[in-house]
């Protein structure tokens, strides 16, 4: 380790930023417009680098660079025209719930076109050479980055304030609603700034190709770094995403330059921890206005108390009936779906009665699946002992992260949600020697006395049952009406005497709690654990199981996550394509049935 | 005796003066009215008092303590109850459940999340205070924009506040309606000797129920004292009466 080193390390990761924020910005310009955070803002990124290698086997790559990015554009475009447009009045979740699914048919799209394995990329002609700095080899091209960051922030900088566009999209990031009383016309304008956004996500991706090889996990690392940019820098600013873009890659490049890679998620998490308490919306950033359109205020559908038990008690009785008549197989997926059903059930809490919108939710079921595995693995205490202690190290992970969460509203709490999955992601996939890396864990068994199906079948449902009757209890107990009473005007509630965020904590802590007894849960099932389980595929399928059963719904979460369990089962393992399936089937949701398949039964008040 | 003593209160929006330099008092009982034009600062003015919004500069007491910086759900407890120009209910609950929800706050009783959200006596008087008893189990999201204006008054009422700011309390309501609802106001106010500082648009309103009223214009008070002192004062005529009049 020596400062030439690091001087290395900091020109590297100048050069990072440079594609960083070219998808930040993009990010923070549709946001300012459009008022949609785009998930697959990451995924169009994604789509850039591998449309530059595929077209710079054709074209070369100087033309396949600006070729690759105006490709996103159109494809941006078609994006906007065709989705977008149809949602911009629709709630905020349903908003990003479409462009997540957007990215895993994206996703799947790449995976068709391209296959599984990484694209290297071409070296830039006229920038393969190196320029010895301080007595270390750094790449031209890295060089040519570096200039490139600033000169677009100029460039777009003098299309906002100077040109006629420019100044119609600053006034509609100022007030979407006068600007159209001014005769601005909104629709051109939102197809224009996405088609923008996307093509410089697009071009972002071009240019990184000669620095690292196309693959189908750029997507999700791009657009949870960009989310903490737009976090830091504050959403909707374009110098601020260029400054939280320098200041986080430099950080990181300052860390493994010091020799401590591993240290580079953790010295993430801490600027972006620092940024939010003392400037909670960003360096640049100004407070958000409340959202005009929060959704999901209904009351969840409440059948008359003793309906619900006695419905509850056959429904119980029905399933500890099962084993008899039931086989191995079968009590394998029962008790995938019970899990689950917690799983979606303690999303459910914080997304339907909190108002609070995790996409990370698996964050919690997977810290208590790992938790569980290293506990027994390690032999620090019986199979027993760790399915009571994992998911409290679960519920730890939820009560650190969401102090931060409920600090922010809105999408800006989505992203973190999303953000601190990534993290946790990241630390099971690269701490090796205490989670195996990216083989995960196996051996994780339960003790001799659980350790048949059937045996194993009861103790989940006992386990499930009795955790999910804890919510369906909490929903209609005093501390659920504050919970609601936050999300239906946090204003109100605050000035009748709730403590907003602390009630949104409390419930972001035992959600996450019980997310970890389901990942417990689960882990000893299973026998194994893998990165996956706290992949954002899962928090994925969680959002998918709630959105099936209906948000507002108080049973909802149980049958959506029933047949998603059941449907992924049936036809995963002959689907090659199954994220795209599942994108297509949260698409439809939102565009045809936003109320969920519980709204079919629900009875009108 | 005053309940709540305002001195330099201040606040600006990036180079807007919202609020200059504005001191008063509300004394105990008393139903004082603050009004003024567009722009006036009258919301402004109110989220100050109310903690929504921290003052550049300036001292609150309520009665004889210092409130300055203390968040809403504080004042709350210390008996500050408010009202919101656009009428913030809680939307996916019944009227008697946004009352005992409020209820319940004021007493600290909503942390257990494992008891039932009991019915209480409070609730059911509040309610047939505001006269919602008879649609108690409606949901807020169905009311008429009046009569949620009520609940709105009942969820203030709930934590037994000894002062009541209500920001345009009428707003969006039939002048019926309006007579209406500030008649109970007053008839409340009188009956718990709860303060209550308003503001409002329609005069008749003003002149009418308000104890004493107090004139803001940009930001600054240009004028106070009983309602027909200020109805002549000719600065007030001026500034505010005459815009009215050139509407007219």
């Amino acid at each position: 380790m020596s400062w030439e080193s690091i001087l290395i390390q900091l020109l590297n990761g100048l050069a990072g930023a440079s594609s960083l924020f070219l998808v930040a910005a993009g990010l923070s310009l549709i946001f300012g417009v459009t008022r949609i955070v785009n998930f697959a803002h990451g995924s169009l990124y994604m789509l850039g680098m591998y449309l530059a290698v595929w077209l710079s086997g054709r074209v070369g790559f100087w033309v396949a660079v600006p070729l690759a990015a105006v490709s996103v554009g159109l494809v941006g475009f078609f994006i906007e025209f065709f989705l977008l447009k149809k949602i911009y009045k629709a709630p905020e979740l349903l908003q990003l719930l479409a462009t997540f699914a957007l990215a895993l048919v994206i996703k799947d799209a790449a995976l068709w076109a391209w296959g599984p394995e990484d694209m290297l990329g071409p070296r830039a002609p006229g920038f393969s050479g190196a320029v010895n700095i301080a007595g270390s080899a750094v790449p031209q091209y890295d060089l040519l980055l570096i200039l490139l960051g600033p000169l677009v922030l100029v460039f777009l900088q003098l299309v906002l304030s100077k040109t006629r566009w420019g100044i119609l999209v600053r006034a509609a990031s100022e007030d979407r609603e006068m600007a159209g009383a001014l005769g601005v016309n909104q629709r051109w304008l939102f197809t224009g700034v996405f088609v923008l956004g996307a093509l410089l996500a697009g071009l972002g991706g071009a240019l990184q190709i000669p620095r690292e090889p196309a693959s189908l996990n750029v997507d999700l690392r791009v657009i949870s770094d960009a989310f903490v940019v737009v976090v830091v820098g504050g959403l909707g600013s374009i110098p601020g995403a260029f400054l939280a873009a320098l200041l986080i890659a430099e950080a990181k490049a300052f860390c493994t330059g010091l020799g401590y890679s591993e240290a580079t998620l953790v010295i993430e998490f801490v600027i972006m921890a620092a940024v939010l308490v003392w400037r909670p919306w960003g360096l640049l950033g100004r407070a958000q206005a409340p959202a005009k359109n929060p959704g999901f205020a209904q009351a969840p559908a409440e059948f008359p108390a003793r309906k619900v038990f006695i419905a509850g008690a056959v429904l119980l009785a029905v399933l500890a009936l099962l084993p008899v008549a039931a086989g191995g197989y079968t009590l394998v997926l029962l008790t995938d779906m019970l899990v689950f059903a917690l799983f979606a059930t303690s999303l459910h809490f914080i997304m339907g009665p909190g108002g609070l919108y995790s996409f990370g939710h698996a964050a919690y079921f997977g810290i208590g699946a790992y938790a569980a595995g290293i506990l027994v693995l390690n032999k620090i205490t019986t199979m027993e002992f760790a399915l009571a202690l994992a998911p409290l190290a679960a519920g730890l992970g939820a009560l650190l992260f969401g102090w931060f969460c409920v600090r922010l509203s809105g999408v800006y709490s989505a992203m973190l949600t999303l953000a601190f999955a990534q993290i946790a992601w990241s630390a099971a996939f690269q701490w090796n020697a205490l989670t195996g890396g990216s083989n995960g864990m196996v051996g994780i068994w339960p003790a001799p006395w659980l350790a048949s199906k059937t045996a194993y079948y009861y103790l989940t449902l006992i386990l499930c049952a009795a955790a999910i009757s804890f919510f369906w209890r909490a929903i209609h107990s005093p501390f659920g009406y504050a919970l609601r009473a936050g999300r239906d005007s946090p204003q109100r509630a605050d000035a009748s005497g709730i403590d907003v965020r602390a009630v949104q904590w409390a419930a972001f802590t035992i959600a996450g709690l019980a997310a970890g007894v389901a990942g417990s849960l689960y882990a000893f099932s299973k026998g194994s654990i893998s990165p996956e389980s706290l992949g954002i595929q899962r928090s994925v399928d969680g959002l998918v199981m709630v959105m099936l059963g209906g948000i507002q719904t108080l049973t909802g979460p149980l049958w959506g996550a029933a047949l998603f369990t059941w449907l992924q089962d049936a036809t995963a393992r002959n689907l090659d394509y199954w994220r795209a399936v599942t994108g297509m089937v949260i698409l439809a949701l939102v565009l045809l049935l936003p109320n969920g398949i519980g709204s079919f039964f629900q009875k009108k008040k | 005796m005053n309940i709540l003593a305002v001195r330099n209160l201040s606040k600006a929006f990036g180079g807007v003066q919202a609020v200059r330099d504005v001191s008063f008092s509300v004394a105990a009982g008393e139903l004082l009215a603050m009004i003024g034009p567009n722009g006036a600062g009258k919301t402004t003015c109110f989220n100050l008092v109310g903690g929504q919004l921290p003052p550049d500069a300036g001292e609150l007491f309520l009665e004889e303590r210092n409130i300055l910086g203390r968040p809403p759900r504080e004042l709350c407890r210390l008996g500050v109850g408010r009202t919101f120009q656009v009428a913030a209910a809680f939307i996916s609950m019944t009227v008697r459940e946004n009352v005992q929800v409020a209820v319940l706050a004021g007493e600290q009783r909503l942390n257990s999340a494992f008891s039932t959200f009991e019915r209480n006596d409070k609730t059911e008087q509040i309610l047939l205070q505001v006269g919602m008893d008879a649609q108690a189990d409606r949901l807020c999201a169905e009311l008429a924009y009046g009569d949620l204006k009520r609940v709105e008054l009942a969820i203030a009422l709930a934590s037994r506040p000894r002062l009541l700011l209500m920001d345009e309390p009428t707003a969006g309501m039939a002048p019926a309606e309006r007579h209406g609802l500030m008649a109970l106001v007053k008839e409340i106010a009188k009956e718990k000797g709860i303060s209550v500082l308003f503001t409002e648009h329609d005069m008749d309103v003003v002149f009418q129920y308000a104890d004493r009223v107090m004139v803001l214009s940009e930001g600054e008070i240009i004028a106070q004292g009983n309602p027909a002192d200020v109805r002549a004062d000719p600065r007030v005529r001026r500034v505010y009466l005459g815009e009215e009049a050139a509407h007219a």
